[in-house]
């Protein structure tokens, strides 16, 4: 939990975004670590390794032209991704290209609650989440 | 009092040249979104839709099948939903309420007969993108 948080921080600052958007990310992926401690037996923090093959892909179990995260926003975090239907743009998922990225709780859940489904065909745990949102924090 | 009956004739044409005008007007402008919650919800995945392009029953039908949005999960906090559905269905606009697509309304495929190759171009990818052509659309302007 601690170094959670002490990783995020110092991936904000790496960032340079605000470090109150480094701050609101500590304190979610800190309620993330509670819930993986509960849910996930044996877990020990999260990891950006995981949260780049979570990112990556590619999945079995969603939609075939959603198999992955990067299906949509492309194997570089940084760059601006497509929506596979419509074509809009959508921001960088990398917080050094979007330094607001998860600092709102509630738009980062229900982002996860429509797109875990859509990806993997199924909910997220609180370990894959809070493992993505620390590899995103990194790039 | 011979010139009476010219100038009704040329007031009445004036009269109805600005009632055409205004109507095309009409037939190519929509209201823009004025809803916040609409436009960052609905505008997140594809441009937030003027709720006039849909008469309020199949708003409501949209509003009502989120957990499956043309085959997409795209539901939202409850009072967020209901925010944007009053929104929606007090400035909705007409149409068959049976259709849940802008794209499917009958206005909509007069104005669109194209070559279904049109439709695959990159740039374009599909009937919801209307700002590939209409560069303005986001605003309601579909005259270009």
């Amino acid at each position: 939990m601690k170094l959670s948080l002490t990783f995020a921080a110092a991936a904000a600052l790496a960032a340079g975004s605000a470090f109150a958007a480094g701050g609101q990310r500590a304190a979610l992926l800190d309620t993330l670590a509670a819930q993986a401690a509960k849910e996930t037996p044996g877990f020990a923090g999260f990891s950006a390794e995981r949260g780049r093959a979570l990112y990556l892909g590619p999945h079995a179990g969603g939609k075939a032209e959603t198999n992955a995260c990067a299906a949509c926003h492309t194997q570089t975090p940084t760059a601006t991704g497509r929506h596979y239907k419509t074509g809009r743009d959508i921001p960088p998922m990398a917080v050094s290209a979007t330094p607001k990225r998860f600092t709102d709780p509630a738009e980062v859940e229900k982002r996860f609650e429509r797109d875990c489904p859509n990806v993997l065909g199924r909910a997220c745990t609180a370990q894959e989440k809070g493992d993505f949102i620390t590899y995103l924090s990194g790039q | 009092m011979s010139l009476r009956p010219v100038r009704l004739h040329i007031a009445t044409a004036v009269l109805l040249l600005a009632t055409a005008t205004a109507w095309a007007d009409e037939m190519e402008r929509v209201l823009p979104v004025a809803h916040a919650a609409t436009q960052k919800e609905c505008g997140e995945c594809h441009m937030a839709y003027q709720p006039g392009l849909l008469p309020a029953a199949s708003w409501n039908r949209v509003m009502d099948g989120l957990a499956d949005h043309f085959g997409d999960k795209a539901t939202l906090p409850d009072a967020v939903a209901a925010d944007i559905r009053a929104y929606l269905t007090r400035n909705a606009g007409r149409g068959d309420g049976r259709l849940l697509r802008i794209s499917e309304q009958r206005w909509w495929l007069h104005e669109h007969d194209f070559r279904a190759d049109v439709w695959r171009r990159k740039e374009v990818g599909s009937k919801a993108n209307c700002e590939a052509c209409h560069r303005l659309a986001g605003q309601g302007d579909y005259d270009h």
